[in-house]
């Protein structure tokens, strides 16, 4: 099939299904665009994710044009992030047609009542393979526990706490950035 | 989400402060989705500040119910609040003209930034910062992913927190596809999660 209909339809399937806003849709796109055709490796999976945070505009959409340029160019981009937007335009008009018409949308509540923790869980599957990614640069269990990067659970840990101390997105992704590469270079060990 | 009679009288007779036009939907949707960083929460009162508060193309309740419709809706937030405020304002013209706005800027954006880290990131330095935001993003989503597992628990409902423990399991543990899972639990929603309370 046409690698561009192949963007446009798997991103569609993704923006059908996508409940929750941006971090839901992350599970789904690592699914389609790692697991089932290997456009990207997990490493620059998470790195569209973490550009995306730090840009301006939905993470999903970042996501979608992000995947769709690197697998097949600006042509790739925009089929992506079309297909990811597609289904909305009519199920959002659709629901907007009997909010007008019946005002209420009960119809459909249930479905998403029950995909909400659906997506709870599968956010927490995508967290458990940054962690992996993360500390033990692989993509899935099991691991070694004697090759963990030291110097990325010290990060880890600094921005964890610098949330807590409420502070904002891009200011904490910068400086872990700059963590990154001070700390590498001061202890001589590879990302 | 129940309109009222109220609602419904007022939206009858609202008055545009400003002639409505593509032209200028387009352009402030294009500079709102432009220069916010943050998705739909930081996206959607700025349109209802220019739509209903400078324009009065829309009435302000009507604005909420739009946006909650918009929320409840899969996809991206702020693109389905755009198609939903644009098609009220504008029609289905109206809804793609603020769905391109709102889609246009981070296509462009993203388009650029990922040839600059096709050119850069397989730099060593370059890599060493990458890595160290990953690990950044890395606690932001487990940070993430802990908050809506709490909330979910506080609910006190079994049947969210059973998909939920069965959906992890499934994807984890059995590997079984993500379409597959969704399917089912929608399926499980549409069945026994119809009650208000598991909204």
């Amino acid at each position: 099939m046409d690698i561009l209909l192949q963007l446009f339809l798997s991103f569609a399937a993704v923006g059908l299904v996508c409940v929750g806003g941006g971090y839901a849709s992350m599970p789904l796109i690592q699914a389609e665009v790692i697991d089932r055709h290997g456009w990207l490796t997990m490493n620059e999976f998470v790195d569209i994710f973490t550009l995306s945070q730090m840009t301006p505009g939905p993470i999903g959409i970042n996501a979608a044009t992000f995947v769709g340029s690197k697998v097949a160019g600006i042509p790739g981009s925009i089929a992506a992030t079309l297909g990811f937007v597609f289904p909305s335009v009519f199920i959002v008009l659709f629901l907007g047609y009997l909010y007008y018409k019946y005002g209420n949308v009960s119809a459909i509540r249930g479905i998403l009542n029950g995909l909400r923790p659906a997506v709870v869980a599968l956010i927490g599957s995508a967290g458990l393979n940054f962690i992996l990614l993360a500390f033990w640069n692989k993509e899935k269990l099991p691991v070694d526990l004697a090759k963990t990067d030291l110097v990325a659970v010290v990060i880890f840990v600094l921005a964890w706490f610098a949330q807590k101390k409420k502070t904002g997105t891009i200011t904490l992704l910068f400086s872990s950035g700059v963590a990154g590469l001070v700390l590498y270079l001061v202890t001589g060990m590879h990302p | 989400m129940d309109i009222t009679k109220e609602t419904k009288e007022k939206l009858k007779k609202t008055v545009f402060k400003e002639p409505f036009s593509y032209r200028k939907l387009f352009i402030s949707t294009f500079l709102i989705s432009a220069f916010t960083v943050g998705g739909g929460f930081v996206l959607i009162p700025l349109m209802k500040a220019k739509f209903v508060d400078e324009y009065g193309w829309l009435e302000e309740n009507e604005a909420l119910d739009l946006v909650s419709i918009a929320q409840s809706a899969p996809g991206v937030m702020a693109a389905n609040s755009s198609i939903i405020m644009g098609y009220r304002m504008g029609g289905f013209l109206g809804s793609l003209t603020a769905l391109l706005a709102t889609v246009l800027p981070p296509l462009i954006t993203l388009t650029v930034i990922s040839f600059f880290y096709d050119a850069f990131a397989s730099n060593p330095y370059v890599r060493m910062f990458l890595k160290g935001m990953q690990c950044g993003v890395t606690a932001i989503l487990i940070k993430v992913v802990l908050d809506l597992v709490i909330k979910q628990v506080k609910k006190k409902l079994a049947l969210p927190l059973v998909v939920m423990a069965g959906t992890f399991i499934a994807a984890v543990v059995f590997k079984i596809n993500i379409m597959h899972i969704i399917a089912v639990d929608a399926i499980i929603g549409l069945f026994l999660m119809r009650d208000p309370q598991y909204d």
